[in-house]
């Protein structure tokens, strides 16, 4: 069998030339899971560019690698092999703590399933990531700003359970945005959602990215969802599928 | 994250879950409740027995025959025995001697019968034994000499026979059938059981070995209550008295037909048992604590399974191991320490109502907490809770953030 050389490898010498601001610089990552006897291989020599203030989704069927991929990127899981830097910092090697400390500053979350705190008011929700970050000055106040930024100022106590689907992905959206990450991870967003305010979900995540320059990573099975954002990649397999 | 909010957050999460928590924490409650009452019972019933012997009369030794098994002959005590101690030149460190000899008896007076505890003794019982009346006077020199048939009632037997404890003194009543006038009553002392000194009657030593308690040998006593000048003379005057009876009993060296108790032995004694019970008590009490701790180790692995996806969530937003630690060790150290409040509160009820029994039983136990007690429950409460606590929240704090997110 050939190794695969990944066609990006000479964009990124030139890349560097061309003093591109990349958010992330992933190349050569794979990842092996032991299942049991069985090794699989979820991620194949997968190589990857982001340009801050880029929107892109990140497409594939189930078992694709997807899901691999979107942990790997969002530091929540280290690859078996190859480098990632984020910001230009090398993420790969970090023990559990620099990976935590990461994802606090650099990565902003959003799940599909909300993954809010239940009995915790909104902006306490918000004011989480603050805490781990050890900020405690006008902690309040920046979670607030947040929380009005996605038109929810009037949410500030309530709690998950009584806020709308809609709303509680608001509330989401405000904590990935509140420690200003490098870019912002969304897991199937508008996927619990009835199509209107998944619209309206997409709609303010893409005005973030136009009016903040916030960077926009989507991974979804939707086409429509992908439709809407300027780059596409599918991975099929481990690897970029070529278009 | 500062600790005073994982405190806050610690314990909104037990609120949240109201009815486990208040179970868990009873866990530690019975067991905190139960260490500090065993413990204030134990060291009640220790002060209790002390202040039982010390009341018995000050720098006292007792004298009992027997003693080595070596002695081919051995001989009882007597009342020269007793003389003999009483030579200042021999025993200067003696101040007191009171021969007696023990026995019980029935009593009997209009129609009325009470069994009780007899003792025979001489005049110098009185002053080495604190003897107080209420009524009446002590046995004096001439009705021991004249062996009256004369007797001291304690209250109890009074009240027994008299339906009353005053006005006694030229009764008559019957012990083993024969009659005795009664001269004195007893102040009562309280107390209960075998430490009841209330029902006894007193009467004269020769009285006695004349026509209640028979013994083989003539003049024959029981024990030789003897009082020493002083608390620091109390081991010169054993030593004199053991001198003296042994050149009397002409016993070789070493190996001596008699014994000296000193009040210390009975104190050291009744304190090492009464300590052995307290321990005990306590360790028994103890069990129960980390019956409780164990408790407070189950709910927090339910908590931690329960929880996981929460667990994953805070991963991802930043929560390093030691602060998912922190936030489970709060919980669980925060629910031993609500149970050790809790179970001192409890325990003190409980030592105040096992006070009111014991008053009302005549027992006269007096539970006593300590401030070293209460700190021994506290500080073992939590360290149980951390203990317990550590193994869930290492479990949690150990969770892989991508496995946690998608545990359903």
């Amino acid at each position: 069998m050939t190794p695969w050389i990944p066609p990006t490898i000479n964009l990124w010498e030139a890349s560097i030339s061309a003093k591109k601001d990349l958010v992330i610089e992933a190349r050569n990552l794979t990842k092996v899971y032991k299942m049991g006897e069985v090794e699989v291989h979820a991620l194949r020599g997968l190589s990857l560019e982001v340009q801050r203030g880029e929107v892109m989704s990140i497409m594939g069927p189930s078992g694709s690698g997807k899901s691999t991929l979107m942990n790997t990127l969002g530091c929540l899981d280290r690859p078996t092999s190859g480098e990632y830097y984020l910001d230009g910092e090398s993420v790969a090697e970090m023990n559990d703590d620099q990976l935590a400390d990461v994802r606090n500053r650099k990565v902003g979350f959003i799940f599909q399933t909300f993954n809010l705190l239940k009995r915790t008011s909104a902006l306490a929700n918000v004011e989480l990531p603050l805490r781990y970050a050890n900020r405690s000055e006008n902690r309040g106040e920046i979670a607030r700003q947040a929380l009005e930024a996605v038109g929810l100022g009037d949410r500030l106590d309530h709690k998950p359970n009584e806020l709308s689907g809609g709303q509680q992905q608001r509330v989401a959206i405000a904590r990935a945005l509140v420690n200003n990450p490098s870019f912002i991870m969304a897991d199937e967003p508008t996927g619990n959602l009835d199509s209107k305010s998944g619209d309206e979900i997409m709609r303010m995540l893409l005005a973030l990215n136009e009016e903040r320059g916030v960077t926009l990573i989507i991974v979804t099975h939707d086409p429509e969802i992908a439709k809407r954002t300027r780059r596409v990649v599918t991975i099929r397999d481990g690897q970029i599928a070529e278009k | 994250m500062d600790y005073l909010n994982s405190l806050v957050v610690a314990l909104e999460s037990l609120m949240a879950n109201k009815l486990r928590s208040a179970l868990t924490v009873l866990g530690i409650v019975i067991g905190v409740a139960a260490v500090i009452a065993m413990l204030a019972v134990g060291r009640g019933a220790q002060s209790t027995i002390t202040g039982t012997i010390e009341g018995i009369g000050t720098n006292l030794l007792f004298v009992m025959s027997g003693g080595s098994s070596d002695v081919t002959n051995p001989k009882p005590l007597t009342l020269a025995d007793a003389q003999a101690m009483q030579d200042s030149f021999a025993a200067p460190s003696v101040i007191g001697v009171a021969p007696m000899m023990q026995g019980s008896g029935t009593v009997t007076a209009q129609g009325e019968s009470t069994s009780t505890m007899l003792e025979a003794v001489t005049p110098q019982y009185g002053p080495v034994r604190n003897i107080e009346l209420t009524e009446g006077e002590f046995i004096s020199e001439a009705h021991v000499l004249s062996r009256s048939a004369v007797v001291i009632l304690g209250p109890d037997v009074a009240k027994e026979l008299f339906g009353r404890t005053d006005g006694v003194v030229g009764e008559t009543v019957r012990i083993d059938g024969q009659p005795f006038r009664v001269i004195g009553l007893l102040v009562s002392k309280g107390g209960s059981g075998f430490t009841n000194e209330d029902n006894r009657v007193i009467v004269p030593l020769t009285t006695a070995q004349s026509r209640l308690l028979r013994r083989s040998t003539p003049n024959r006593v029981d024990m030789i209550i003897v009082q020493a000048a002083s608390s620091e003379a109390v081991p010169q005057a054993s030593e004199e008295i053991a001198a003296i009876l042994r050149g009397r009993h002409r016993t070789g060296i070493g190996a001596d037909d008699f014994t000296v108790f000193n009040q210390q032995d009975f104190l050291d004694t009744a304190a090492a048992v009464t300590g052995v019970l307290t321990i005990f008590l306590g360790g028994v009490a103890a069990i129960s604590l980390l019956v409780g701790g164990i408790g407070i180790m189950n709910i927090m692995l339910v908590s931690v399974i329960e929880r996981t996806r929460e667990i994953g969530l805070r991963k991802a937003l930043g929560a390093r191991k030691r602060d998912i630690m922190i936030q489970f060790l709060a919980e669980s150290s925060m629910l031993s320490l609500l149970g050790g409040i809790l179970g001192i509160v409890l325990g003190w009820l409980i030592s105040v109502a096992v006070g009111a029994v014991a008053a009302a039983s005549n027992a006269d136990i007096t539970p006593v907490i300590g401030v070293d007690s209460v700190l021994l429950a506290t500080l073992f409460s939590m360290a149980v809770g951390l203990f317990f606590g550590l193994y869930p929240a290492n479990r949690a704090a150990s969770l892989e953030p991508v496995e946690a997110l998608r545990f359903e």
